[in-house]
């Protein structure tokens, strides 16, 4: 079974529509997160939450009105969790003092306003209170962690290719995070740690996805010198799109699968990991070639890739066919 | 076909020994099996998010302890001043670092000089005008102090928490500073009592009442002001309803303090109600004895965290035990004793984060997270089955291999399972699907290049091999960061991940191709490759 059956197909073509198309779509999400902003989780911005469960149905709207009368129109209620169980999630930006141990005190205050409101009888399964400090602490964190990591991956590529690579490989996984971002902000989902995790999940499966191809398009570097670099990395993409559909596909059914069985806690994070890979095998096709071959040219290629490192045991190299016989068995 | 045979032999073996450590005890306790305890107690443990519990940041306020070293040190001086005669000197603290001393007269500075040296090994004397010295802590020993007073809390905490009885609490250091402590207490969901104990400093005292008790802080006052080396200090429980409070002068300085107890038990006092009773080590039962000889009559402060408990008048001389009343019910009497007994906190603690899972929810987010693995699991299975027939058998076996090992590597080092761990399972399978697909896209080019089986076989392997190491190199590279980065769940995830990238790397080239070679083995001639 074949999904593509060599494919011919010249996505450098395809290189302004597919860059434009990513300039709407990132220029829209920043624009999104400047005006509306990406609510953050309780992790960052601080606030407490507080999962109600009550022990029978409840609507929303009076649990809002209570929860908004004490604490201001900034808070959350959503519904949490099963159905069945009728629980619901509030949360309130209000935090108790961070001296001593006047922390949780909001919980209270949210227990008073919701047993003060007429509302069944209720506990609480799950709580959380944070102090403006940690938020901060995790902020400058996660953005070193990001800034690193990349660092990171650039480093590396570089190291085991080109730096035209690792430009090329870093502009689509920054551009993985800023789609995922944008479309995070279109959806109003929360800033979670869950979700930073995914993001650098994002991160890691959008280089790992370039790297496959770079590493075909230096295996053909050596047995096609005489090619453009454009045809090489035409040639590069269709001769790795099945593996691409097919790794996504099934990465892709496990992140489903987390979304729509994961629960509520994780679906923040399954959606970031859907958009992500989405973008990722996107950008992987359309975006990181087009970057590498508007940076060093789309000519004949003397100095080819260093490629250092040959597979040590390649008896032969089928890729040292030129293009023409390649087509003609193609067609 | 020896080589075969030996690489068979090592799958097997591998296979076995990590099921061994990583699915036999979850089998076992689920089935109530018989294991051996050593074997048990590796179990994969479930975070807090998944079996419920309480998870605390606290900051240690290094400041305080700081404080109470500049406080001591210049207390040292007062009598050497006043022996020198330098009766006009006022010792004030001006920060937790620094200490101020005025009055000085210039006909008094060379020997006001020699006295001050017995503190300056710790702090820095520099003069100021007209009689003034300031005392500043030295930077390194400042910096000593703060890392003291944090393992010191942390070290306070375990002995609480482990008095309190939870089982496998988890107890750290983190932040910037260094100056956080990450508490997680499995199973717990009372958490007032919890932080209750914590977070008391549990510092006792014993002083000598100078004088009081009185109704109100000001008619202890001379001239407007405290005097030196003295303090005032509330009595009373402190509780809410607990009327007319009064006001003690003791010394500054305690003659015994919480850190010389040997041990502190719930016990009565005189007239039946629940008090605690303590005993003090030797070289403070001496020191007690000789205090409590020399005052016989007047009044002795027990004093609990600056707050006069009672305030007995001596009878005699007491040397090594004593008794704290009016604390209130059995309970708190059994707290206060545990608080005693596992030593003061040397500063305060505050509470910076604060969360309570319930196990329900736990156990819904495990079942959620489970259904969603196996949904997704038996998805991917069935793909690589169809798409790739026979091949796609080797490639489920892989998987369920890289599972297994995972699995038991995490075991093996002791990793906890947390909800983003799961979903890091989930990638990791994505991952080791990946690995098989590029690798039998591979082999299909080289079939389609007529190329033999076996060969085909054996360059879909090397080639892709230094591609897979690229890809699992960068993705552990970022796993790095997360794990340097993240907290409790999300080190949870990154841990899987890496773990789950080094795995795959092995079965995904070793068994999967031990597997090809055992399946050609036997056949001589290899026309086709179901692929």
């Amino acid at each position: 079974m074949q999904i593509l059956k060599n494919p011919h197909i010249d996505y450098l073509r395809w290189k302004w529509p597919a860059l434009a198309l990513s300039a709407v779509v990132i220029l829209a999400g920043l624009a999104t997160i400047f005006t509306r902003g990406i609510p953050m989780g309780i992790e960052f911005a601080g606030g407490t939450a507080v999962v109600a469960a009550f022990d029978q149905d409840v609507a929303l709207d009076p649990v809002r009105d209570a929860i908004n009368r004490a604490f201001g129109t900034e808070s959350v209620v959503h519904s949490f969790g099963d159905p069945g169980q009728h629980q619901i999630m509030i949360r309130v930006p209000q935090v108790g003092d961070e001296s001593g141990t006047a922390l949780s005190e909001v919980v209270d205050k949210v227990k008073a306003s919701l047993q003060s409101a007429g509302l069944p009888k209720f506990d609480i399964p799950y709580y959380e209170a944070v102090g403006p400090a940690v938020g901060q602490q995790l902020r400058t964190q996660g953005f070193w962690a990001a800034v690193l990591a990349l660092g990171g991956i650039l480093l590396y590529i570089t190291f085991r290719y080109q730096f035209s690579f690792a430009i090329g490989a870093i502009i689509a996984t920054v551009h993985d995070l800023l789609v995922t971002l944008a479309f995070l902000a279109f959806f109003q989902y929360d800033m979670t740690l869950n979700v930073i995790a995914a993001l650098l999940t994002i991160a890691g499966f959008s280089s790992n996805d370039t790297i496959v191809i770079f590493d075909r398009v230096r295996e053909n570097l050596r047995g096609m010198r005489r090619d453009s670099l454009n045809d090489i990395f035409n040639l590069s993409v269709n001769q790795t799109m099945s593996r691409t559909i097919i790794t996504s596909g099934t990465a892709m059914l496990s992140a489903v699968a987390l979304y729509l069985f994961g629960g509520d806690v994780l679906r923040g994070f399954a959606f970031t990991l859907i958009v992500g890979m989405i973008s990722g095998t996107y950008s992987t096709i359309f975006i990181a070639i087009a970057v590498v071959s508007m940076w060093r040219g789309s000519g004949p290629l003397k100095a080819a890739a260093r490629a250092p490192a040959a597979p040590p045991s390649a008896p032969q190299q089928p890729t040292r066919k030129s293009k023409a016989q390649r087509k003609a068995r193609a067609s | 076909m020896q080589n075969l045979r030996w690489k068979l032999i090592t799958c097997v073996a591998v296979f076995i020994l990590f099921a061994g450590v990583g699915v036999y005890p979850i089998v076992a306790s689920w089935y109530k099996l018989p294991a051996p305890k050593w074997l048990m107690d590796r179990q994969l443990k479930l975070g807090l998010d998944l079996q419920g519990g309480v998870h605390l940041v606290l900051r240690v306020h290094t400041d305080d302890a700081l404080r109470h070293e500049t406080e001591a040190e210049s207390e040292r001086l007062r009598e050497p001043l006043k022996t020198a005669g330098m009766t006009g000197a006022t010792i004030t603290v001006d920060s937790p670092t620094q200490f101020k001393i005025e009055g000085i007269a210039p006909e008094q500075d060379a020997a006001f000089r020699q006295a001050a040296a017995a503190v300056e090994t710790n702090f820095d004397r520099s003069p100021g005008a007209g009689g003034v010295y300031t005392f500043t802590m030295r930077p390194n020993i400042a910096l000593n102090l703060r890392e003291e007073a944090v393992t010191q809390a942390r070290q306070t905490l375990e002995r609480r928490v482990n008095e309190l009885g939870v089982s496998e609490p988890s107890i750290a250091q983190q932040g910037s500073n260094n100056d956080e402590i990450l508490v997680q207490l499995p199973g717990v969901t009372d958490i007032n009592r919890a932080k209750e104990v914590m977070g008391s400093p549990g510092l006792l005292q014993l002083k000598i009442v100078e004088q009081g008790p009185v109704g109100s802080r000001e008619a202890l006052l001379v001239n407007g002001q405290v005097p030196a080396g003295m303090e005032i200090l509330p009595g009373g429980s402190g509780k809410a309803g607990d009327a007319g409070t009064s006001y003690y002068l003791v010394k500054r300085v305690a003659a015994v303090e919480g850190r010389d107890l040997r041990s502190a038990r719930p016990g009565i006092d005189s007239t039946g109600r629940p008090a605690v009773n303590f005993t003090l080590n030797s070289e403070a039962s001496r020191k007690f004895g000789e205090i409590t000889g020399a005052n016989i009559g007047r009044n002795l402060a027990i004093i609990l965290d600056n707050r006069v408990q009672t305030a007995p008048v001596i009878n005699g001389r007491i040397t090594d035990n004593g008794i704290i009343e009016g604390v209130g019910s059995q309970e708190e009497v059994q707290d206060l004793s545990l608080i005693l007994r596992s030593g003061s906190l040397p500063a305060q603690l505050s509470y910076l984060q604060e969360r309570t899972i319930g196990p329900t929810l736990g156990a819904d987010s495990i079942r959620a997270g489970l259904v969603a693995s196996l949904v997704g699991l038996l998805l991917v299975m069935a793909f690589m089955l169809v798409y790739y027939k026979l091949a796609g058998v080797n490639a489920v076996v892989a998987l369920i291999f890289n599972l297994v090992i995972l699995l038991g590597l995490m075991a093996y080092v002791g990793a906890v399972m947390t909800l983003p761990g799961i979903a890091g399972f989930i990638l990791t399978m994505g991952m080791g699907v990946d690995s098989n697909v590029l690798i039998f896209e591979r082999i299909k080019e080289e079939l389609a290049a007529e190329r033999g089986v076996r060969a085909s076989i054996n360059a879909g392997f090397s080639r892709v091999f230094l591609t897979l190491l690229d890809t699992h190199i960068s993705a552990l590279i970022a796993a790095a960061f997360l794990f340097q980065f993240g907290t409790g769940p999300i080190r949870g995830f990154a841990v899987t991940l890496s773990v789950g990238l080094l795995s795959n790397i092995f079965t995904s080239t070793f068994v999967s191709k031990t597997l090809f070679e055992t399946a050609l083995a036997n056949r001589r001639q290899v026309a086709t490759l179901s692929i």
